[in-house]
């Protein structure tokens, strides 16, 4: 019981980190289609961003953690944003169009791009960090099976769903949450309706990164440790979750990246840990091809 | 004529999509050796009967049975869609054209034969040894091919890419196309969309010489009247995925139902209008034919 | 006609000199964000492996400055040529500069910082033409004339790599040309033969198959496990044989996986087929890591026997190749053979790609690519269609990774990643729509790129002894990938050839031809 709770709680912390990342991927394939495979190593960035600003507050001008992070929260997101901004602007819009190998084989070049990119600046070595937010509320139980609720778990889902609420009611109630839906509808008839579409799309990027960039300071508070290399697994598996929840929708984003964080911590607890990301591409695969618009998903019925 | 028996029975063909209710329980017949038109308002659910029909959607209720003349029954909305097409032989043609654009049009119409090449080439091993007489039978499918382009005034363009021809002519080589997988009944959708009047009028030719030469019986949605009235022996109407009339074109003319559909107007007022569309239903009769 | 073009050239309005510095500053700005922090500070451990900040302003200086004039220079200057020498140039006089105050200000620096000037100038001196024919930039001449040549490319393709070896050994000689022959001939001719297998998927049937490297590994990891494990213990006599036995057996070994794992996938559309199969190939290889009794997990396998000439082993004994000959001994002789093998393979691929395209099936594939519910309609059986065509290309995947055993002699998952299939997916979509001859250019241009990097030792003289080309490869593979496909984004041969005519055969220009739904 105490190792189910324990693992639960664990679910959801992991889960809350790939459910920010799934919402970058929902987001810009309900937009314009397309599947952002430069996404998870755009998370990682943000982790890279994080892990320096931090290092940067904490070791140079000497602010204590919990300011430190805030501010690493607001500059990530507003850097990684850019980033995504950037890339979008020069590797995807240029390429949008009828012609849809391009822009997936351009983004599958900014994904190697990026990763190989952080190798080569920051080095290929791990970095790991002193953790930042130790110490944690024993919820039950002694010994060996006690179930704990750490700082930084509680701050993850905390501030995870702070975000969420922001995004909801930024998607719900303003007017680029409007355009953006109206996007998503129809983006001819947006445009003739006097939506810049284009300014829209490099918001819904720029919002993408943002989010990605949270889930980096999660990340790297909940592992302590960063590499150039996380962008690929943490990346197929939040788009696993996006496409678990139902790909277009985003609190099908939110659900499937709980649920994956929760069959992952599952999976190596009762099972082994070997094969736990055989796990999730094996999900992927299997809800592609027997639930193809996922749990939250609109179906699509092809106009013949 | 050959005796009217029919060829396709529709019968209590439901289609419902989550809550819409597309086509409501409509049962007609196709018979043989004539030209079934399906006419109706836009969103009457013509291209979902299709669709039914050809297998591309699955209905939720009803039956569709084809006849064949030589004996064989049909039950399509059993069949998956290229089945039915390959053994029921019912062939279509699309409200947006669908044709191969980045293929030529013979390169289309060879594709349309591809279930005859495909044995004539032992499953490919033989062709592909090039064994087995497989160059013949490409040479018997070519020159059907040539059969079709010429009957529809294409020949000369055999070469070209499907895709750089204008409007007119991509219909008539889907038309072409679907011929070459030697229906018992064709399904066209919309042929005369977007042609103009000396183009609708070379389809009704084309049409009726594939009633008479091929023994292949018509079923066609339009919108215009012009091809419809011209060439149909037998009109279905439909409004809102119901029947609302069904005989001659004559008989369907004035039909206070169908006016009152396609004009949009209320019960009360049929009779008035009605009176209306008669006195332009003569002079169209007068200066039309 | 020419008053309107010219009068229309001048009512476009020329980017002022002010414009384009704005767009150049805000350009250096966004660059400054994006070297703030991860190229300004880099992280390291130092002696208590805690890690410190070391900062690199100077490199992010340099990236601004060049950042600020390429896109200064894009927005002034229209003209492709002139854009392209102006930049080099000035990247070129850059790293002149760099050299000169980063190192030493010698004749190699100045030398560099020449060069850079002599292309900037070029590229004025170019611009001052294009500017004289105002109204009609003139391509270079011989852009022209590459169409007239096409058809010629490919026939004088294949007459190159026939001889390639016999070329190489009259070059460099028997030990240097071993280099050239494997590393360079027998690599890319495997990223060829990969690019014509995916072909008949991506290319001509339009299924985006993002797990190729799976059909790789299995007819990899066929022909080691069969040749180490079972041939040694159930037919020890047929050992010098048992490429030959395994090559057909690794390629319907694949073929069949193809077909498993076609089954499931193929009703799935465009980017969702894509990110199944590049589950399915990432599945493979995570299994073939972890399941350490069947596939010996990292350690890989090894000690798989090479190739025999049919029977006669490629070894010193007198039993060998050199020796049944008449020969010394050298290894040349196994790679000259392995290089011809692989050829054969490879033409095998296209010789039936292109027997196939004027079979039924072939125009099944194409038609399935440009409408699959118009192939429906017409009595075509799609599913069957397309898993003919995974496990056709399957097939060809798996004759290559039983090559690609051979060759090495040594195999573990990190041969099989992703990247792998990626970069065979770019070779195809650069090489254009299901042409031949557009993946023979596109492997020799990406593969041999990538592996000329190796060689560019002198590129150390310029950035210095620390500088290793090889960290970059796989960084300029990804940029490479990004900027072919701005630059074309429907590959190098944009045109169909029809294989059926009545009277000419026609090329259909490429925006006609689809790419395919999956």
């Amino acid at each position: 019981m105490e190792v189910f709770l324990q693992q639960l709680i664990n679910g959801l912390t992991l889960g809350s980190i790939y459910g920010l990342i799934a919402i970058g991927y929902t987001m810009v394939f309900g937009i314009i289609g397309m599947v952002n495979f430069a996404h998870g190593d755009v998370f990682m960035v943000g982790g890279f961003i994080a892990l320096i600003l931090f290092m940067v507050f904490t070791a140079w001008l000497g602010l204590a953690v919990v300011p430190a992070l805030v501010l690493v929260l607001i500059l990530g997101m507003a850097l990684t944003g850019l980033w995504n901004w950037t890339i979008e602007r020069v590797a995807y819009r240029p390429l949008r169009g009828s012609f849809r190998l391009a822009p997936l084989i351009s983004a599958i070049g900014v994904s190697i791009f990026l990763a190989n990119f952080v190798q080569v600046i920051q080095g290929p070595r791990n970095k790991p960090l002193p953790p930042m937010i130790q110490g944690n509320f024993v919820l039950m139980g002694e010994g060996s099976t006690t179930v704990v609720l750490a700082y930084k778990q509680i701050v993850i889902m905390v501030i995870t769903a702070v975000l969420l609420g922001l995004f909801w009611y930024l998607v719900q109630k303003t007017a680029l949450g409007r355009a953006q839906r109206a996007c998503e509808q129809d983006r001819k008839m947006a445009a003739l309706l006097g939506i810049d579409v284009d300014r829209t799309i490099s918001l819904t990027f720029v919002i993408g990164a943002a989010l990605a960039s949270v889930a980096g300071v999660m990340y790297l508070m909940y592992y302590g440790v960063v590499s150039f290399s996380d962008g690929f697994v943490p990346g197929v598996k939040a788009f696993t979750a996006a496409v678990l929840g139902g790909i277009g929708s985003l609190p099908g984003a939110v659900l499937g990246g709980l649920l994956i964080g929760l069959i992952e911590t599952m999976w190596s607890a009762y099972f082994t840990i070997d094969y736990k990301d055989v796990a999730a591409f094996s999900i992927l695969a299997i809800t592609l091809i027997f639930l193809p618009t996922g749990i939250l998903g609109r179906p699509e019925v092809e106009k013949v | 004529m050959t005796t009217a028996t029919p060829l396709l029975k529709v019968d209590h063909l439901t289609m419902r999509f989550g809550g819409l209710v597309a086509v409501n329980n409509l049962s007609f017949e196709a018979r043989r050796g004539e030209i079934t038109a399906l006419i109706g308002p836009n969103g009457a659910g013509k291209t979902t009967v299709f669709n039914c029909i050809t297998g591309f959607y699955k209905p939720t209720e009803g039956m569709l049975s084809l006849n064949h003349p030589n004996g064989g029954t049909w039950l399509l909305e059993r069949m998956p869609d290229f089945r039915i097409n390959w053994k029921a032989k019912v062939a279509r043609t699309f409200q947006n054209i669908r044709l191969f654009q980045g293929m030529t049009l013979l390169e289309n119409l060879l594709v349309a034969q591809h279930n005859t090449l495909m044995i004539a080439s032992g499953m490919t091993f033989l062709g592909v040894l090039g064994v087995g007489g497989y160059k013949t039978h490409e040479r018997r499918a070519i020159d059907k091919a040539i059969y079709w382009l010429e009957k529809t005034g294409l020949i000369d363009r055999a070469d070209d890419a499907a895709g750089d021809l204008p409007y007119g002519a991509q219909r008539r080589l889907e038309i072409a196309r679907a011929m070459c997988t030697e229906p018992v009944l064709l399904c066209l959708d919309e042929p005369a969309a977007g042609l103009n009047p000396k183009e609708s009028l070379e389809l009704n030719e084309l049409l009726r010489s594939i009633r008479k030469d091929h023994d292949t019986s018509i079923l066609l949605i339009e919108h215009d009247m012009s091809v419809v009235m011209e060439i149909s022996d037998h009109v279905v109407v439909l409004d809102y995925g119901t029947k609302i009339a069904d005989g001659t074109p004559k008989e369907i003319q004035n039909d206070p139902k169908v006016i009152a559909a396609y004009l949009g107007v209320e019960d009360e007022e049929v009779e008035s209008v009605e009176a209306e569309v008669e006195s332009v239903a003569e002079q169209v009769a007068e200066t039309g034919r | 006609m020419a008053a309107s073009a010219q009068a229309a050239a001048a009512s476009r309005e020329a980017p002022t000199k002010a414009q384009a510095l704005r767009e150049a500053g805000f350009a250096a700005l966004v660059m400054l964000g994006l070297s703030v922090p991860i190229v300004a500070l880099r992280t390291e451990q130092n002696m208590e492996n805690q890690l410190v900040l070391a900062p690199r302003y100077g490199m992010v200086l340099l990236a601004c400055i060049g950042v600020f004039l390429a896109r200064y220079i894009q927005v002034m200057f229209v003209n492709g040529l002139t854009r392209t020498l102006l930049i080099v140039g000035s990247f070129t006089l850059l790293g002149g500069v760099a050299r000169a105050t980063g190192q030493a200000l010698d004749g190699f620096s100045v030398g560099v910082f020449v060069i850079g000037a002599a292309l900037i100038a070029a590229g004025f001196a170019w611009q001052k033409r294009v500017d004289a024919q105002a109204g009609a930039p003139a391509a270079p001449a011989f852009l022209e004339r590459f169409s007239a040549i096409q058809p010629y490319v490919g026939p004088a393709a294949l007459g190159f790599i026939a001889v390639y070896p016999a070329l190489a050994l009259w070059l460099t000689g028997t030990g240097g040309s071993i280099k050239w022959i494997d590393n360079f001939g027998i690599q890319i001719l495997i990223y060829i033969m990969l690019g014509w297998g995916l072909n008949i998927v991506v290319g001509l049937a339009g299924l985006l198959d993002l797990g190729y490297v799976a059909f790789y590994a299995v007819g990899a990891y066929s022909y080691a496990l069969l040749a180490t494990k079972v041939i040694p213990e159930v037919f020890p006599t047929l050992g010098v044989w048992s490429f030959w036995i395994c090559l057909p057996i690794s390629g319907i070994l694949a073929a069949l996986w193809g077909i498993l794992l076609g089954f499931p996938v193929l009703r799935l559309r465009g980017d969702y087929l894509a990110i199944v199969t590049l589950a399915f190939g990432e599945i493979i290889r995570l299994v073939l890591i972890n399941w350490v009794e069947f596939s010996n997990g990292y350690a890989g396998i090894s000690t798989i026997p090479r190739p025999s000439f049919f029977g006669i082993p490629f070894n010193a004994s007198d039993t060998g190749f050199a020796a049944v000959f008449g020969l010394e001994f050298s290894p040349i002789y196994r790679t000259i053979f392995l290089y011809y093998v692989i050829l054969c393979l490879a033409l095998l691929t296209a010789f039936v790609t292109l027997r196939l395209r004027r079979l039924p099936v072939g125009r099944a594939w194409e038609a399935l690519r440009e409408d699959e519910i118009a192939c429906r309609s017409l009595g075509i059986n799609t599913t069957n269609t397309k898993l003919t065509a995974f496990a056709l290309g399957a097939m060809f995947g798996g004759f290559a990774g039983c090559f690609f055993a051979a060759r090495q002699g040594f195999i573990s998952p990190e041969s099989f990643t992703f990247i792998e299939s990626a970069q065979v997916l770019a070779i195809v979509v650069l090489g254009g729509t299901g042409s031949l001859v557009g993946v023979v250019i596109a492997s020799i241009a990406l593969v041999g790129g990538f592996e000329i990097l190796r060689e560019l030792d002198f590129l150390k003289l310029i950035f210095g002894e620390s500088f290793d080309p090889t960290q970059y490869r796989t960084l300029l593979f990804g940029l490479a990938m990004v900027l072919i496909m701005l630059w074309k984004p429907r590959g190098l041969v944009s045109t169909r050839e029809p294989t059926a005519f009545l009277k000419e055969s026609k090329s259909v220009s490429g925006s006609l031809v689809k790419e395919g739904h999956g």
